[in-house]
């Protein structure tokens, strides 16, 4: 079942490289050009692009050649920076991993408590409160709360740094609870709504009456009921991952972040096509990978699964 | 798509309707006050999309580069922008780029979902398989991503965002329309107009459509927020609204120079959105909510 997961996850993948890969050829304009980017167009350069995305080959040879490159970790040399994919992509990447985890936890340790709350008293006052910032947090752009943020905390009452990353360690800490917390709102408002809707669920059925008939604490009732809830929580996860994904860009180009989404942005902007393709496909691989760890902790997490697992085996 | 752009995405991006289950479900009592200032919201909002031009005509023109002065200065209630035009104006006149785009792509993204939706649950087969593979494949798509990448490397504009937005937003409404078709299918009802030999056309958009249309509405209504904030996200990361016109995500992009100097150049089309699309989304939910009582329980 893994096994066919994997297969389906890799298939994805490669369709993916193909469209990737098309995209240097559906970019408007002249290829050769659009490769050359600012540098001078002289007969030579224009040979060595020639010779380097092997243009005189046909089609297929070019993506196989490609894709080799993709393969073997030469994702070839950006454009607008003029040093190889692989890098530029390294050096930002701590950055993102950072901002993304911090807010991610944040917001795991925020808005699961706050859904299960939500969920024992619906109706009561923190419910309501954690509806409409759930509310909120799907509505507001992640720009909209981060300009915000950056007016309050660190114009208004300088208390962190408006921009830029820091210099690491703890500086760089510092710089990133902003973005993170801009990050947090809305991951926090999916997170909530999925682990009351899965609370709710839980706690209607039949083991959580018995559990409360036989006289068992409300807190290990809802520790039981939350142990069953985290099956939908985590597979919800691939919902989170799409929002955070598009969040970090927007979070970084916000507050001027050195990071991923704003490679991608001034890439996007300058028509930076191997590092845009590259960026593409680390994404798309991330967000496969995940996704396939998210059903594997499904298995991990459901008892019935696992006892099924293991008969077959 | 939750979607904020997703949500957005994601926030913007679209969602699976377990995320919307337990409001219908259980249907909390909204306060129709809420609901009635949510709709007052609404109207003005789209009053001035429609009017907003009547009213301050010169929006876009009148006293290039004069200087930015903060809120609360002699005729400019709200100050004025990077170059010098009055906020308040800008933010009226802004209106209109910045609801219809969003408008556009939750209805064209409804037409396709009601479409696509209805011949794949009800007739199944090849139809189905198909419809589902490429929903399956645009829901693993992170709209916002996408939709910069593709307007980034392809160009983009206001209207190849709406063409691409309706793209990214129409598998939630594929995919909501054929559970709903599917579970109307098995229905009694349509054994019994299956007999009356009625064609399948007529079923499908006679019969079963009118059954699913709270499911169809209530989405049309929560993704014109998404759609609206994942507008401006595209605006704010410079591959949406081209400069030069009017528009609250473009505002956002621009006053951010002159954040310090005059916040409201910003923090004015930034609430307009919040509150546009807070308001959408309370709308919806109770339109949701209205209809699946008054209609029978399709959920």
């Amino acid at each position: 079942m893994v096994a066919v997961r994997v297969l389906g996850v890799l298939g994805v993948l490669w369709v993916l490289s193909m469209v990737v890969f098309a995209m240097m050829y559906l970019a408007p304009g002249d290829l050769v050009k659009n490769l050359l980017g600012n540098r001078p167009s002289t007969p030579e350069a224009i040979a060595a692009v020639r010779e380097q995305y092997r243009l005189d080959d046909s089609v297929v040879e070019q993506y196989l050649h490609w894709l080799g490159g993709v393969l073997t970790g030469d994702l070839g040399q950006s454009i607008r920076l003029q040093v190889p994919v692989i890098d530029a992509i390294g050096d930002r990447l701590p950055l993102t991993a950072a901002l993304s985890a911090l807010a991610f936890l944040i917001a795991v340790a925020v808005a699961v408590p706050l859904g299960v709350r939500s969920a024992v008293k619906a109706g009561g006052w923190l419910d309501r409160i954690g509806g409409a910032l759930a509310v909120l947090g799907l509505s507001a752009p992640t720009f909209a709360v981060g300009l915000v943020l950056l007016y309050l905390f660190a114009y208004y009452v300088p208390i962190f740094p408006i921009y830029g990353g820091g210099d690491g360690g703890l500086d760089t800490l510092r710089h990133l609870v902003l973005p993170a917390v801009t990050l947090a709102l809305g991951l926090g408002a999916i997170i909530v709504k999925l682990t009351r809707t899965a609370m709710l669920r839980e706690l209607e059925s039949d083991y959580v009456t018995f559990a409360r008939a036989r006289g068992l604490s409300p807190r290990v009732v809802n520790r039981l009921a939350l142990r069953n809830a985290a099956i939908p929580i985590v597979t919800g996860a691939s919902l989170v991952l799409t929002f955070l994904v598009g969040g970090t860009v927007l979070a970084e180009t916000t507050f001027a972040l050195p990071g991923l989404g704003t490679l991608l942005q001034d890439s996007v902007l300058f028509k930076d096509l191997p590092v845009v393709q590259s960026l593409t496909l680390f994404v798309a691989a991330v967000i496969a990978v995940i996704a396939l760890l998210a059903d594997v902790a499904y298995l991990l997490l459901d008892p019935r699964v696992r006892r099924q697992m293991g008969a077959a085996s | 798509m939750t979607q904020p752009l997703g949500a957005s995405s994601l926030t913007t991006s679209p969602q699976p309707p377990a995320l919307r289950g337990p409001s219908a479900r259980r249907p909390r009592r909204r306060r129709p006050v809420l609901v009635a200032l949510a709709l007052l919201v609404l109207g003005i909002a789209f009053g001035a999309a429609a009017f907003g031009s009547l009213i301050f005509p010169d929006a876009m023109t009148q006293d290039i580069l004069a200087s930015q002065l903060p809120p609360g200065s002699p005729g400019h209630p709200l100050g004025t922008d990077e170059l010098g035009r009055d906020v308040l104006q800008m933010s009226v006149a802004g209106a209109r780029s910045a609801l219809l785009g969003p408008v556009i792509v939750a209805l064209g993204s409804m037409a396709c979902g009601v479409v696509l939706g209805t011949l794949a649950g009800y007739q199944r087969g090849w139809i189905d398989f198909a419809v589902s593979r490429w929903t399956d494949l645009l829901l693993a798509l992170p709209v916002l991503l996408a939709a910069i990448v593709v307007s980034g490397v392809f160009g983009g504009g206001y209207w190849v965002t709406v063409v691409l937005l309706i793209v990214l937003f129409s598998p939630s409404d594929i995919r909501i329309v054929r559970a709903g078709v599917l579970e109307q299918s098995a229905r009694p009802y349509i054994e019994a107009a299956q007999m009356l030999s009625l064609s399948r056309w007529r079923v499908m958009f006679r019969h079963i459509l009118p059954n699913v249309t709270s499911l169809v509405v209530t989405n049309a209504m929560l993704n014109v927020a998404f759609a609206l904030v994942a507008f401006s996200s595209l605006s704010f990361l410079g591959v949406g609204v081209s400069p030069g016109i009017a528009d609250w995500g473009r505002q956002l992009t621009d006053g951010r120079a002159i954040m310090f100097v005059n916040p409201a150049a910003v923090f004015m089309p930034a609430l307009l959105i919040v509150v546009v699309a807070v308001a959408a989304n309370l709308v919806g939910d109770w339109i949701g909510q209205r209809l699946s009582r008054v209609g029978e329980d399709v959920r």
